[in-house]
């Protein structure tokens, strides 16, 4: 490991032994942040990963349900059905800090136009008994397509900043405090070494006065 | 620091249809560029979540990828009416591997 390229002097070596003492405790926190990350990560990606299973599943139920009916309705009584919902939804979104990743918290507000009841948004008489099917079955679908959403932005977001924490405590574990470590030996040898010859010159100057008296 | 959001969907036309009776916001897109277009410009219009059919996102993969360092919005990926390509559960894969260094599940 290469050594820093500082003089080897005192004060420098006070100067190096508190960094060294900083970017210690730093890695200590980081690596505590990585683990707790990764942790939740890892409890959170399972439950995404299930998530997303079961919502492809049904989506593809619906859609099923939805061609089907698409094959027995014209296409403009179809739209026409479906052009003006009755339901708006809306997301209230927070967020929220976990081990400093902001993740998003959502919640979902689904309000019915007037009164209650039908979810469907249109009269009966011109609509195919699959058209209710297949919009019964998406309406099922949406609150677990929405936790999804929710779950799998903070994935994301998470891996991203395990990414982030893992190259930083690398960089200390395997840079910074070695090199810091290495330097810190190298100037106290050089002091040391700086010592000795100090003692030898002067018990050299002591022999030539002791002969020339 | 909250604020409502609205939710969009976008895909072909036949996949996406049945989700504007729930009340979702609709785009429907055809090719590479309308779909690219469609997806910035609902980013920028206060949508919270963008779900975007597989088929569609498999032609604008930077496009998706650019907001998913950002909180808002959340771009998900859905299977179409042509049944899944598996890209959405790739990218839950990339991100562990991304996370932990190899696939664990």
């Amino acid at each position: 490991m290469a050594v820093l390229e500082v003089n080897p002097t005192r004060m420098e070596l006070t100067r190096l032994k508190d960094r060294l003492k900083t970017a210690t405790r730093g890695h200590k926190l980081l690596k505590d942040k990585q683990d707790e990350l990764m942790r939740r990560f890892i409890e959170l990606i399972k439950e995404n990963k299930r998530l997303r299973e079961e919502v492809e599943k049904e989506l593809k139920e619906a859609f099923e349900a939805f061609l089907l009916a698409s094959a027995v309705m014209s296409p403009e009584i179809l739209e026409e059905a479906v052009a003006f919902p009755k339901e708006s939804i809306s997301v209230d979104i927070k967020k929220k800090n976990v081990m400093s990743v902001r993740v998003p918290v959502m919640n979902f507000i689904r309000s019915l136009e007037n009164d209650e009841g039908s979810i469907y948004p249109y009269g009966f008489a011109q609509t195919s008994p699959e058209l209710d099917e297949a919009i019964s079955k998406l309406y099922g679908i949406m609150p677990k397509l929405l936790e999804l959403a929710e779950v799998e932005k903070a994935c994301q977001l998470m891996a991203d900043e395990i990414e982030k924490t893992r190259r930083r405590v690398n960089a200390l574990e395997y840079r910074t405090i070695p090199e810091l470590e290495e330097t810190i030996r190298f100037i106290r040898m050089k002091l040391d070494e700086n010592e000795r010859s100090t003692i030898v010159r002067l018990m050299k100057v002591k022999d030539i006065i002791n002969k020339e008296s | 620091m909250s604020y409502m959001y609205k939710i969009g969907v976008i895909g072909d036309k036949d996949s996406v249809l049945a989700f504007k009776a729930l009340g979702v916001d609709v785009f429907t897109v055809s090719d590479r560029d309308s779909a690219r277009r469609a997806l910035d410009s609902a980013a920028r219009d206060k949508y919270g979540i963008i779900f975007i059919t597989e088929q569609i996102a498999s032609l604008i993969p930077d496009t998706v990828s650019r907001y998913d360092k950002e909180i808002v919005p959340a771009v998900i990926l859905i299977p179409s009416n042509q049944g899944t390509l598996n890209i959405g559960m790739d990218r839950i894969n990339e991100n562990v591997e991304k996370a932990v260094g190899s696939n664990i599940l």
